[in-house]
């Protein structure tokens, strides 16, 4: 296949040329309108992401087969689609979050939905690049832009104190796993990940290149990736910044940053380095064994004290990292489907989770866990939705976290990793006990103070019927199933 | 088709209930009754329109579900899922009306729990695919812990996460015996062959065919324990029973009933459906092998008989006491499946269906003293015969059903069991009847307790048992006293399927 020209590439990149024309167009459009009606600035942007949503559909159902534009440089087939719509769905529930959220109140300026619309771009170029080059930079496109989304509460330390360690640890990340790409562009003399594989096999089997040297460089892109997805141990910002954050924000970093990051994991190791021989050579399967394994265990376990309800959540983020990251080890096709198909069942069921964090902080004023105390009273059907969510998280049937986690843990099981499904198994358990703290608190125990029943508008109640209608069914559906396989198989593997 | 309308029925009562306003508690009570009714309607009808000459599944639904995986919706009745789903849909109704004047919070959100537990118990009773099976299993989980937790008694909380964290980690562990199952389920002689599937009468055939992976030795081993210990949990068998004394006192009456009446009964189902037809070889090797292993099984039914029968004569909480004569009877259950012989298995069946009449008449008869004493310390009272003489009537008949007097029920499941037991496992068959003398023990200690001698001042005015209680227990009681003269009623429902499995597991 061969690469388009940059010209010819111009019209397959509609999508992203659209994304910027629109961050454009809301700063614009923001220095027109007055302040109290900034909601059309909003408004613009989601209109926005339609326009760009139906034109990645109309590329991919006019053109068909996968094509490489720029020269190579990114790559535009069903892999890349999902992810786009996937990253279109969760800033679009961003956006709405924002709107409704009330800490952000006073700063939803045009440069809020500007920077959506840029990290979205940033996210498009992770699932896409098949280059070096283009992956970092699209890499540094989205940190950048989420280390200022993390800050945007300029009067809350804690958020500043959130954006300060997010960039502390994102430099220090970003500059390993530029060194680590810069080692294997050395050692493959190829910044193009179809044909890095290749070369490497031939020059380890020569003897030209230390198989030690692979797993080095192997190891420091995986401190920029591991970064993204929170994996331990470059999981530590991510506690603070989910905390300190804007909730809306913290939604987003742990649904979309995270979904952008696998994308990039997939399809620079099983582009990249799925070739056999390679993985004979440099035993990085259990390496990512280990990692996934311990990232779900230090996830669980240091959520199980927490009070505070995002922190909690963000401690159960990194342990689904980790989940996620069971299902990549062999880089089987199956265990990428596992993983698509549990990217999207976490999109809704985590971003509802949180939708509910903005309600309760919204009417309760409150993230701790005590705030949810008789929710189950005061607001049954969002404290409904609530459990649906947690349960779905925790892998309980019948809701599609649990076909989520059974795609997993077949795919772990079919490699013959069982020590890894147990250990995944026994996270599973241990997660129950603290979702089931906010279960306890919202149905078991009453309000410190009499309170009435709180009223939600019905536009709530649509868009939270939004997560909780997928949450239940999108196991019993056939075409999750079928979306996630066909975007596996297009992916080259050498 | 019937099937089907069986199980979703309650599940439509749910969303129904749901939709009535709050205020109107009389009318949600009564929609959830009409709403339990219907399936009771049906399971009798299917009861009796059950072809009892055949061991063959009947009433199969077979309908492709999750193409990707070979899933489907695959549901049938047999003579043993027949005679529990019975017993499932007979104790829907009366729970309710059970419920219907002592729950006092929360009437509507109750009610579709309740409704939403029935589904998933008697959806788990017809499944034959073992993944509609595991999510029917799965399903009874949430409601229950809210049930337990919200409307329970005072360390509600500690009991419901508890009776949650045990379950789950018991199923987990099914889990990956399920996925290894499938896994396996398409490999002949090393070789894969056509689709992977989860239809348990396939996966049934495929574990006897020679050279098939899962008719290997080890394999079957370590599913078994894997499925094993998930069932085990719900059964419970020692040493996986700590949640239930807890979850069993603090949950409400009615939910007792649900717990010991079914959800005990979904442990010792699953043994047979799952352990004993899928892994013979793996049985085997628990029953009949060579050394410890081959008495494990039923060294496990034996302990739980003896060990829960001491325990419940040490209580003096009426309910634990009969939480924990509840462990000590489904000893003889495991006991019976031990044996692998026509006799055990059948005592063993029968003994499932017995415990299930006769346990939810005793946590009844608790939940009726409770609600006019709000306690149940034993020895706090005492001479209330004479002011309760048809309670206490009553009351004497469960006990003697559950303390295995000749001419009630529970007599002669358990007979049955030693008896079959007795040819395999002799000195732990006539070790465990131990049990039976330490439970006529406490029964008729407790009896003494509560109902003879002088009458406690304080409860002077104890009004007797009403009309809406009686019709709760009068159904059950019928059963008990029809089943002790005539077991064969119960037993000629299964006696093909049972004879059915022997034939296999005896072939081996």
């Amino acid at each position: 296949m061969q690469p388009l020209s940059n010209i010819d590439s111009l019209l397959h990149f509609s999508p992203e040329i659209l994304l910027v024309i629109f961050a454009a167009a809301v700063i614009i459009l923001d220095l027109i309108v007055k302040d109290d009606e900034s909601v059309a600035v909003a408004y613009l942007s989601l209109v926005g992401l339609g326009c760009v949503c139906a034109a990645v559909l109309i590329i991919h159902f006019s053109f068909r087969n996968p094509v490489s534009l720029f020269e190579g440089m990114i790559r535009l087939d069903e892999f890349s689609t999902f992810f786009k719509i996937l990253l279109l769905f969760a800033t679009a529930a961003t956006i709405l979050f924002s709107l409704r959220s009330e800490e952000l109140d006073e700063r939803l300026k045009g440069e809020y939905y500007a920077l959506l619309l840029a990290i979205t771009l940033g996210m498009f170029l992770m699932a896409s690049a098949t280059n070096l080059l283009m992956i970092f930079i699209a890499l540094e496109t989205v940190s950048l832009t989420s280390y200022i989304l993390a800050g945007f509460l300029t009067h809350s330390p804690r958020s500043s104190e959130a954006a300060f360690k997010y960039i502390t640890y994102g430099a220090v990340a970003s500059g390993t796993m530029l060194f680590g790409l810069s080692l294997l562009f050395g050692m493959a003399g190829t910044g193009d990940l179809t044909q890095i594989g290749g070369q490497l096999t031939e020059h380890l089997a020569s003897g030209a290149v230390a198989p030690l040297a692979v797993l080095i460089a192997i190891t420091f892109v995986l401190a920029g990736v591991g970064y993204k997805i929170a994996s331990v141990p470059f999981h530590m910002w991510s506690p603070d910044v989910y905390e300190g954050a804007p909730i809306p924000i913290t939604a987003f970093l742990s649904v979309a940053s995270k979904s952008a990051g696998f994308a990039l994991f997939i399809r620079f190791f099983y582009t990249g380095f799925g070739a056999t021989g390679l993985m004979e050579a440099v035993d990085w399967p259990l390496m990512l064994a280990i990692v996934s394994a311990l990232t779900m265990t230090v996830g669980n376990l240091a959520a199980l004290p927490q009070q505070n309800v995002k922190r909690l959540l963000a401690y159960s983020s990194i342990a689904h990292g980790g989940y996620l990251l069971m299902g990549g080890v062999l880089l089987t096709s199956e265990g990428i489907e596992a993983i698509l198909f549990y990217l999207i069942v976490y999109l809704f069921m985590n971003l509802g989770a949180f939708y509910v964090v903005v309600l309760v902080a919204n009417e309760m004023g409150s993230e701790t866990i005590e705030g949810y105390r008789g929710l189950g009273s005061r607001a049954p059907l969002i404290a409904i939705a609530m459990v649906i969510f947690l349960a779905s998280l925790t892998g309980i049937p019948p809701f599609a976290g649990f076909f989520g986690k059974w795609l997993l843990f077949t795919a772990v099981l079919e490699q013959g990793y069982y020590w890894l499904a147990f250990v995944g198994l026994l996270n599973s358990v241990v997660s129950l006990y603290y979702y089931a703290r906010i279960f306890k608190a919202m149905y078991f125990e009453d309000a410190d103070e009499e309170t009435d029943r709180v009223a939600f508008s019905t536009g709530t109640f649509a868009l939270l019927s939004v997560f909780v209608i997928p949450t239940i069914f999108i196991g019993f559906l056939n075409i999750f199933y079928t979306f996630s396989n066909v975007s596996v198989s297009v992916l080259p593997m050498q | 088709m019937l099937l089907s309308l069986m199980i979703f029925i309650p599940l439509l009562g749910m969303i129904a209930v749901l939709l009535l306003p709050r205020e109107s508690e009389e009318l949600i009570k009564r929609v959830t009754l009409i709403f339990t009714l219907i399936p009771l309607a049906l399971a009798v009808v299917l009861f009796i329109s059950y072809d009892r000459s055949t061991a063959g599944t009947q009433y199969v639904v077979n309908v492709p579900w999750i193409d990707a995986f070979n899933i489907q919706y695959h549901i049938g009745i047999d003579g043993l899922s027949v005679t529990l789903l019975l017993l499932t849909a007979l104790l829907g109704p009366i729970c309710v009306i059970a419920s219907w004047r002592n729950i006092e919070k929360g009437i509507k959100a109750y009610m579709a729990l309740f409704l939403l537990l029935e589904t998933g118990m008697l959806g788990f009773f017809a499944a034959l695919d073992l993944f509609l099976f595991y999510v029917f299993f799965e399903l009874t989980l949430l409601p229950m812990y809210f049930l337990i937790g919200i409307w329970g008694g005072p360390r509600r909380e500690y009991a419901a996460i508890k009776f949650f964290l045990y379950t789950l980690f018991g199923s987990v562990l099914m889990l990956v015996a399920m996925i290894a199952v499938y896994l396996n389920s398409n490999i002949v002689n090393g070789v894969a062959e056509g689709l992977r599937t989860f239809d348990i009468p396939t996966l049934i055939a495929l574990a006897s065919t020679e050279g098939h992976a899962l008719a290997n030795l080890d394999f079957q081993i370590w599913v078994f324990l894997g499925f094993f210990i998930g069932f085990a949990v719900k059964v419970p068998i020692f040493p996986f029973h700590t949640w239930l004394p807890d979850a069993h006192v603090e949950a409400p009456t009615a939910i007792s009933v649900i717990l010991a009446g079914i959800l005990l009964k979904m442990g010792t189902y699953g043994l047979v459906r799952v352990n004993m037809a899928m892994f013979p070889l793996g049985l085997d090797h628990f029953t009949n092998g060579i050394g410890f292993w081959g008495n494990s099984l039923a060294l496990l039914g034996f302990i739980n008989i003896v060990y829960g029968s001491f325990c419940a004569l040490a209580q003096t909480d009426f309910k634990k006491l009969v939480a924990y004569s509840s462990i000590g009877h489904m000893g003889f259950v495991i006991l019976g499946l031990a044996a692998r012989n026509d006799t055990g298995i059948t005592g063993a069946i029968l003994q499932m269906f017995n415990h299930g009449v006769i346990s939810a008449m005793l946590f009844l008869l608790v939940g009726v003293l409770y609600d006019r004493a709000h306690h149940r310390e034993i020895n706090g009272f005492g001479g209330l015969g004479t002011r309760m003489p048809v309670y206490t009537g009553i009351t004497t008949l469960a006990f003697m059903a559950s303390l295995g007097l000749p001419g009630l029920s529970g007599f002669v499941g358990e007979a049955l069991s030693l008896l079959g037991a007795y040819s395999e496992f002799k000195w732990l068959t006539i070790l465990s009847t131990i049990g039976i003398v330490v439970g006529a023990a406490y029964f008729l200690w407790t009896l003494q307790r509560v109902f003879l001698g002088n009458l406690n001042p304080k409860y002077e005015d104890l009004p007797e048992i009403n009309g809406r209680e009686i019709l709760t227990l009068v159904p059950l009681a019928i059963l008990t006293i029809l089943l002790g003269v005539w077991p064969n009623l119960a037993i000629d429902m299964f006696r093909e399927s049972v004879t059915n499995l022997v034939n296999v597991l005896q072939a081996i």
